[in-house]
């Protein structure tokens, strides 16, 4: 059996990165709740967002961390340019489109990635990059730990919007009322923006994150947003909390696992629980019955 | 205050409505009849930006609303009560009259509530239980309250009394004519025509996307013809 003090720095890594996965599946939700589409250009997005990360680490000596403010909001206006011109104008109306379209949008981005900055993987070294903290005899390395407290501080500005903000009231009124919404004047179309610009303001957030302990390179969204997919589904599709909580159990699921099968197998316990989910509870963990 | 002339709209290639004319001044309430598929949701539709105009004419307070967009339409005070409630079901009674006042409004939203509450005393017993486990009658008072809170200056109430019991349908026309009292117009758009006509000053009837009569409550009553074939009473 594995002894509390292996499994301990174990849960403790998993719920780090389940933090980042949270922020990325909340994005995710979001933006599937709204406009009832899965974002397959999600995982290409964050890609765009860690290599703008990396560059402006490499061109500017900016600090990760430092471009927050540069990243947050450039995502969020790339987001809404992206579904006000782009998704939404491409749509007409048939979300069938919207998913081909960012189908499309993904595969565009990962190739012209691949054009400019060839397949080579990429990282960064920051001064802290190998610095760990003790946290009850665990050692945790501080990005992870900055990783886990961004991420939780983002989402809860992110949930505290969606709660309080007559904006974040008319993003959950659309996803379950257009027609209603629509007849209290809300403009569906700048809401429909908002949120998406909003969801990939999360994945700049991520990047910011991610990359002090990660890499980059044309690819890296992939594994993400298969994850992130996961997620979404595990707590139930167009479900805030359920991301939230989604994000900590695959987070802990994938670590200890890990510890368990190895690293290359530790993926099997996320996708056990995933059909798991789809076999007994469709509606996820926070779902609502339809 | 609310002119239409010769207004023609749809869906895509289809034709409902065929050529509209009406006006509703202010302080009226005008009852407009007509039996499912006479095209009467859809000419609410069409008056509040949803549904584009084919052609004619939409006049609101003297500003050409034809081609304005249902944000506009909301912002200069002509407000839709819509079929079937449209209430936001996974947001709490509060919050659906907050957004009422979404766009117009904001300034008095607290003051509203309070007055949607005076209205609606089942409302304010209510206001952290989400919209969708209200009961229908529950539901249409809050669709009204939301509509209230938008401060309209011509409210359109579409088929109010549908679903309810025949003591809330009597509560619903009593807030009406209490509603118009105030000041407020009134365009009403209902099945049940007994009632509607009871309180409105005019009445339009409605058939295939046609007006085939206008007139007071009194003349449409005192033909039979036209009740008979439109009306079925």
């Amino acid at each position: 059996m594995l002894e509390l003090s292996i499994l301990f720095p174990s849960v403790l890594n998993g719920l780090t990165t389940g933090a980042v996965y949270a922020l990325i599946a909340l994005g995710l939700t979001l933006i599937y709740g709204v406009l009832h589409i899965i974002n397959f250009a999600h995982g290409a997005l964050l890609m765009i967002a860690l290599y703008g990360v990396y560059f402006l680490h490499q061109s500017l000596g900016l600090d990760p961390y430092a471009s927050l403010p540069v990243m947050v909001p450039a995502m969020f206006a790339l987001g809404y340019g992206l579904q006000r011109f782009v998704i939404g104008r491409a749509s007409h109306g048939k979300d069938e489109n919207i998913l081909l379209v960012t189908l499309g949008l993904a595969i565009v981005m990962e190739n012209l990635a691949l054009y400019l900055w060839r397949s080579d993987t990429r990282t960064i070294e920051t001064a802290y990059t190998f610095t760990t903290v003790g946290i009850l005899g665990a050692m945790i390395s501080i990005p992870k730990l900055a990783a886990f407290a961004g991420a939780l501080a983002v989402c809860a500005v992110l949930l505290l919007l969606l709660a309080k903000t007559d904006l974040g009231r008319a993003i959950r009124a659309i996803a379950k009322e257009r027609h209603g919404a629509k007849l209290v004047g809300i403009d569906v179309e700048h809401v429909f923006a908002m949120s998406f610009g909003i969801g990939l303001a999360c994945l700049g957030a991520a990047a910011c994150f991610l990359l002090p302990a990660y890499y980059v390179n044309p690819q890296v969204g992939n594994g993400f947003v298969l994850i992130a997919f996961t997620i979404v589904v595990l707590g139930g599709m167009g479900s805030f909390a359920g991301a939230l909580a989604g994000g900590f159990i695959i987070g802990v699921v994938e670590s200890v696992g890990g510890l368990w099968l190895g690293e290359s197998l530790g993926q099997i316990g996320i996708f056990l629980i995933f059909i798991a989910v789809l076999l007994f509870r469709p509606q996820g963990l926070f779902g609502a019955r339809t | 205050m609310l002119e239409i002339r010769g207004l023609r709209g749809g869906y895509g290639q289809v034709e409902v409505l065929r050529g509209i004319s009406m006006s509703i001044g202010a302080g009226e309430i005008v009852a407009v009849l007509g039996s499912n598929g006479a095209g009467k949701s859809t000419l609410n539709n069409t008056l509040c930006g949803i549904v584009p105009a084919f052609s004619g004419q939409v006049r609101f307070d003297g500003h050409d609303v034809t081609r304005s967009r249902y944000t506009d339409i909301v912002a200069a005070g002509l407000i839709q009560v819509p079929e079937g409630r449209r209430i936001f079901p996974n947001l709490t009674v509060l919050e659906n009259l907050a957004l009422g006042s979404y766009l117009r409004g904001r300034a008095k939203r607290e003051q509203n509530i309070e007055r949607v509450f005076a209205i609606f005393p089942r409302l304010g017993e209510r206001v952290a239980q989400r919209a969708g486990t209200l009961s229908g009658g529950e539901q249409q008072m809050l669709a009204i309250g939301r509509g209230l809170m938008g401060e309209p200056r011509l409210l359109i109430l579409d088929e109010p009394s549908l679903g309810l019991s025949p003591l809330l349908v009597e509560e619903v026309f009593d807030l009406i004519r209490r509603l118009n009292d105030e000041g407020l117009t009134i365009l009403l758009v209902e099945q049940n025509v007994g009632q509607s006509l009871a309180i409105a000053g005019r009445a339009f009837v409605m058939e295939n996307g046609a007006i085939v009569f206008t007139g007071t409550p009194g003349e449409l009553l005192a033909n039979s013809d036209l009740k008979r074939a439109y009306l079925g009473i």
